[in-house]
């Protein structure tokens, strides 16, 4: 029984999550400032951690979350470069 | 090994040696150069003595080295007489002009270059006439072939020397190509390419149905090498090198290389009418043409050069002519040609030296300030035109006696004898013309400086040989009678005829034409005086025909012209057509199999597709779309829809069992990321332009990229996944699989076949990426961004303008002001990073991981400080020092790889085993893991490099525009 729960659980979460990448996917296509496109891809990132999270859960193998984990650990970096684009022209000053 | 092995080895190594050593001595180390060149040709020269007994019994001494048995080729090198009497040549003049070099050079100069070069030179010289294989005579001929062309543009600054050189490189590295063609099909001929065999086989040579395509093409290695016309006009401008090098190559040496050829193939090719008929025609022809053109030459050194295209004829000529007697005289003639001819140009050499030009209508009267100059160059040219008692009387008599016989019955025989006798009269013209108008007449009185004799050492080289050419002229039998006997056994053997080498001969026809010679050729001087004072550059007649000119324009079509009319009509400089056509290219060659072989695509049902998965595929397609249409007009949108692309594709990844390959596909997206931003900030503003154009005919453009993108994408989509899902049999893959623990010790089979399997591509892989990371370092060095993108940011001067006003505060601190809390996250996430980096390194060998993504994570640890802190902040605290971990990383990974000869093993094999570590535990330590240190040092050092070098183009920028600091040199 709780399998099952945990099943159903993991599919509506991977839908949702998936969802919630292509509304992040639209929000970087529409803009309209260059933040809110930023601010998107974070978001993308972000989810796209949790949905491998939920694979890790699904299949019961460790490698997912590793790579979850370098998403978590160095997904933000490419956000931080854009910022400091957007802020202060340059990249690395 | 015995002596004679050691010492034959020597003969062709020493130089090699010394020239390797000369290269590293210092700058402007004249005398510990000459010394040691010096040492080399005496060496040389004490080793040839040591073998001149016996050779004169003889016998031959000769080495073989194994090289390549399984073709039939060995290194061979054999001495016999005649090998012996070049050796001597080129050692003894090799060590008279090294003398004269030592004072001619000036402190100035870079000497290393120079004598490293020439030992070099001797070397290959020397290659060439020791060697006892006709593949291993061509690669020493080509060497000297190269050394003549360092040798000439060894003043590189100056135009004329690297013109004269490249042409000298063109004509005779073609001509020794030809030379390789013809010497493989004379070894297939002879059966074996061992130059004793092919000597001995000469009758079945020239009766081979292939003689004449043999004989074409290695004439055409000789005639280019020698100079001989229509290939004269190289030597000439060959000129442009320093006199030492046209005194040694371009007389005594190089030059002397293909009539060597000529002679050491001469038993096995001669003795055919075609040879006759190849040869004495153009030996004729480069006689006279030379001669003629000699006189005719406002320059001291194109006089001596004309001149020794035409003794050069006259050598090729004796040759041709294919009776023994004429090769002997070819044989003395060479010897004697080197002795005269390498005075006359070191005395030029002291002209030019001492009076500051070379040109003869400018130069008179010298004999009072230059007397011993004089009386050597004086003789040295007497022996030149054939004046008696001096050696090139000798060898010239021998030469019109020759003449004078039949050969080969025809009307070109008939009239050697006055085609020798009016070149005859042209040398003794030109001989005379040298000594009378540079050391006699009115003295010259608008030289550049004020002529006297030189330094004693710098005479020594010229008096020994102007000595050597009176001494042989008077006595000859008894000073080289011994040498030239074993030389022309050497090449006659048992055909050795009669000959002497006496004086006086008495009344004999040679005599005769000797004495109309001389005659003519004062008559000739006398009545040409005039002309010849005149501006005239050039000779009359033959000044259209300049070889030269054509050979420029030929050269110009072929591969200025011609190409680029090629280029102009075959393809274009712009970016889209030509992928367009390559798209369409490709996408015809991938379709036209399938239309004949047919596809088998299994389609998926609707239930078998994972919903989810769909989805993020939906998400990637459509962010690639928006990048692709965003490119253009709004790059940051573009960069930001790329990465969610890449995104996408490292889930598809990880979904489908691919750990490793979606942890790279990641930090190359970061890493990307990053560098796309850093560009970013050089390129040109945003053009304001509509994204629909009102112009139907760019839209219908647009439609077909479209299309074509459409087509090429989804074509290859498809492709790969008829590929994917096909039923698997047996692979390499499996083989891998089985293979990696049993063999490799390592459970990540994608690691183990990197650093293990596939260790030397990933050792190339490596190297390229570190090639290409110097590349872009030492690009970006140079780098001179746009006009309009100089300028600060405008965010960077509103902040700097805010905090102007509201504080003041030292401008530079970044993280004062702002990402105060992001910025210290970013500081203290260096150690999390870092260690994330050595935790993926140290378990690459079973578990996902390896070199690669440690590196990049590593280099993302590093950008991180670069930007939180600013480049300025990170580099007061660390030392950053991408290039050497470069080179680390090269020298890890190679050494790696040699490694495994010290246990006998091939390169690159790997070995692991268990091993206990305090704390740790048991662990297993596969010697791929250091092999993998180096590709985790060069993937950092390279990822840093690039990007830190375009980082600092902004600090390099700004301090330029300041100009607070000095010019942006020193940056990066």
């Amino acid at each position: 029984m709780s399998g099952q729960i945990l099943a159903t659980a993991l599919t509506i979460s991977k839908i949702f999550l998936t969802l919630a990448m292509a509304a992040a996917a639209s929000r970087i296509l529409r803009g309209p400032r260059a933040q809110d496109r930023v601010i998107g891809m974070d978001t993308l990132y972000v989810n796209a951690m949790l949905l491998l999270l939920v694979f890790g859960i699904g299949s019961g193998t460790t490698l997912y979350f590793e790579v979850a984990l370098a998403i978590g650990l160095l997904g933000f970096v490419a956000t931080v470069a854009m910022a400091k684009f957007l802020m202060r022209g340059e990249v690395i000053e | 090994m015995s002596t004679d092995v050691v010492l034959l080895t020597l003969l062709v190594v020493l130089p090699f040696a010394g020239s390797i050593v000369a290269a590293f001595l210092p700058t402007n180390a004249r005398n510990a150069e000459a010394w040691l060149a010096g040492g080399v040709a005496l060496a040389i020269l004490a080793i040839a003595a040591y073998f001149f007994r016996p050779i004169a019994r003889g016998e031959i001494p000769r080495v073989e080295f194994e090289w390549l048995p399984q073709l039939g080729l060995n290194f061979i090198l054999r001495l016999d007489g005649f090998a012996w009497s070049f050796v001597g040549l080129v050692s003894a003049i090799g060590l008279l002009v090294i003398l004269y070099a030592r004072y001619y050079m000036s402190p100035d100069d870079p000497v290393p270059r120079f004598f490293s070069f020439l030992l070099g030179f001797m070397g290959a010289m020397l290659g060439i006439v020791v060697s006892g294989n006709l593949i291993q005579i061509v690669f020493f001929w080509e060497l000297t072939s190269l050394y003549s062309f360092l040798l000439i543009s060894y003043w590189h600054q100056n135009q004329s020397a690297r013109d004269g050189a490249r042409i000298t490189l063109t004509v005779t590295a073609a001509g020794g190509l030809c030379l390789l063609a013809g010497m493989m099909f004379l070894g297939q001929i002879a059966g074996s390419y061992d130059l004793d065999v092919v000597l001995r086989s000469g009758a079945s040579v020239t009766a081979h149905s292939l003689y004449l395509p043999t004989l074409l093409l290695i004439a055409a290695g000789v005639l280019t090498k020698s100079a001989q016309f229509p290939f004269h006009f190289w030597l000439p401008r060959a000129m442009a090198a320093p006199t030492p090098v046209s005194a040694y190559l371009h007389s005594a040496a190089m030059v002397k290389a293909g009539v060597f050829l000529l002679a050491r193939l001469w038993p096995a090719m001669a003795g055919h009418d075609y040879w006759f008929w190849v040869f004495v025609p153009l030996g004729a022809a480069t006689l006279l043409i030379g001669a003629f053109l000699a006189l005719f030459q406002q320059d001291l050194k194109g006089l001596l050069a004309y001149s020794t295209i035409s003794h050069l004829g006259l050598i090729t000529l004796l040759l041709g002519l294919g009776s023994p007697l004429a090769a002997v005289a070819a044989i003395f003639h060479i010897m004697n040609h080197a002795t005269f001819k390498a005075s006359l140009f070191m005395a030029a050499g002291i002209i030019d030296h001492e009076a500051g030009t070379r040109d003869i209508r400018r130069l008179g009267g010298l004999f009072r300030a230059m007397p011993i100059t004089a009386v050597l160059a004086m003789v040295a040219a007497s022996a030149m035109a054939g004046v008696p008692l001096l050696n090139g009387f000798l060898s010239k008599e021998m030469f019109f006696a020759e003449t004078v016989e039949s050969h080969v019955a025809s009307a070109l025989d008939d009239a050697l004898p006055f085609i020798a006798t009016l070149a005859g009269m042209f040398s003794v013209a030109y001989s005379l013309r040298l000594i009378h108008q540079v050391f006699f007449g009115p003295e010259a009185t608008d030289l550049p400086r004020v002529p006297h004799d030189p330094v004693l050492w710098m005479l020594l080289p010229i008096a020994f040989l102007v000595l050597t050419c009176i001494l042989v002229g008077i006595v000859p039998q008894a000073t080289v009678g011994a040498f030239l006997n074993i030389a022309v056994r050497a090449v006659l053997g048992d055909a050795t005829p009669y000959y002497s080498l006496a004086v006086w001969h008495g009344f004999t026809p040679a005599l005769w034409m000797s004495l109309l010679a001389l005659a003519g050729g004062t008559t000739l001087y006398a009545v040409m005086l005039r002309y010849l004072s005149g501006d005239v550059e050039g000779a009359p007649i033959l000044r259209r025909l300049k070889g030269q000119r054509i050979f420029e324009r030929a050269i110009a079509i072929a591969s200025w012209r011609g190409a680029k009319s090629l280029v102009q009509s075959l393809s274009s400089t712009r970016l889209q057509p030509q992928l367009v056509l390559l798209l369409c290219v490709t996408i015809l060659a991938a379709v036209w199999p399938l239309y004949k072989g047919g596809i088998d695509i299994h389609v998926p049902k609707l239930h078998e597709i994972d919903t989810t998965f769909l989805l993020v595929w939906i998400v990637g397609c459509v962010c690639a779309l928006g990048a692709a249409q965003q490119a253009k007009f709004h790059r940051l949108a573009a960069v930001i829809l790329m990465g969610g692309a890449g995104l996408s594709t490292c889930v598809t990844f990880a979904w489908a069992s691919a750990p490793d390959l979606a942890m790279t596909q990641l930090l190359v997206e970061i890493v990307t990321t990053v560098l796309l931003l850093l560009g970013l900030r050089w390129l040109p503003k945003r053009r304001e332009e509509t994204s629909r154009p009102a112009n139907l005919f760019i839209r219908a453009r647009r439609f077909r990229d479209l299309a074509i993108a459409f087509i090429g994408g989804a074509g290859l989509a498809s492709l790969s996944y008829a590929v994917m899902t096909r039923p698997q049999t047996f692979t390499i893959a499996t083989n891998f699989l089985e293979k990696a623990y049993t063999e490799g010790g390592g459970r990540n089979v994608v690691n183990v076949i990197l650093v293990d399997f596939r260790g030397f591509d990933t050792l190339g892989e490596i190297a390229v990426l570190g090639i290409v990371a110097i590349t872009v370092y030492a690009l970006l060095r140079r780098f001179r961004p746009a006009r309009d993108s100089v300028a600060v940011p405008e965010q960077k001067q509103f902040q700097d303008h805010f905090d102007a006003e509201h504080d003041a505060l030292s401008k530079d601190t970044i993280s004062a002001h702002y990402m105060i809390v992001p910025g210290l996250i970013m500081r203290l996430l260096f150690p999390v990073v870092s260690m994330m980096a050595v935790f993926l390194f140290m378990r690459g060998h079973d578990l996902p991981g390896g070199g690669f993504v440690a590196g990049l994570t590593f280099a993302i640890a590093f950008i991180l400080q670069y930007i939180a802190g600013g480049a300025r902040w990170v580099e007061a605290r660390l030392t950053v020092l991408p290039v050497r971990w470069i080179g680390f990383g090269l020298l890890a990974a190679g050494g790696t790889g040699v490694g495994a000869a010290f246990f006998g093993k091939p390169f690159l094999t790997s070995s692991f085993q268990y091993v206990d570590i305090p704390v740790l535990g048991r662990l297993p330590m596969a010697s791929a893991l250091l092999f993998d240190l180096g590709v985790f040092a060069l993937v950092l050092g390279a990822t840093v490099l690039m990007l830190i070098a375009l980082a600092h183009q902004s600090i390099r920028v700004s301090r330029a525009s300041s100009k607070a600091v000095q010019p942006a040199e020193g940056a990066v």
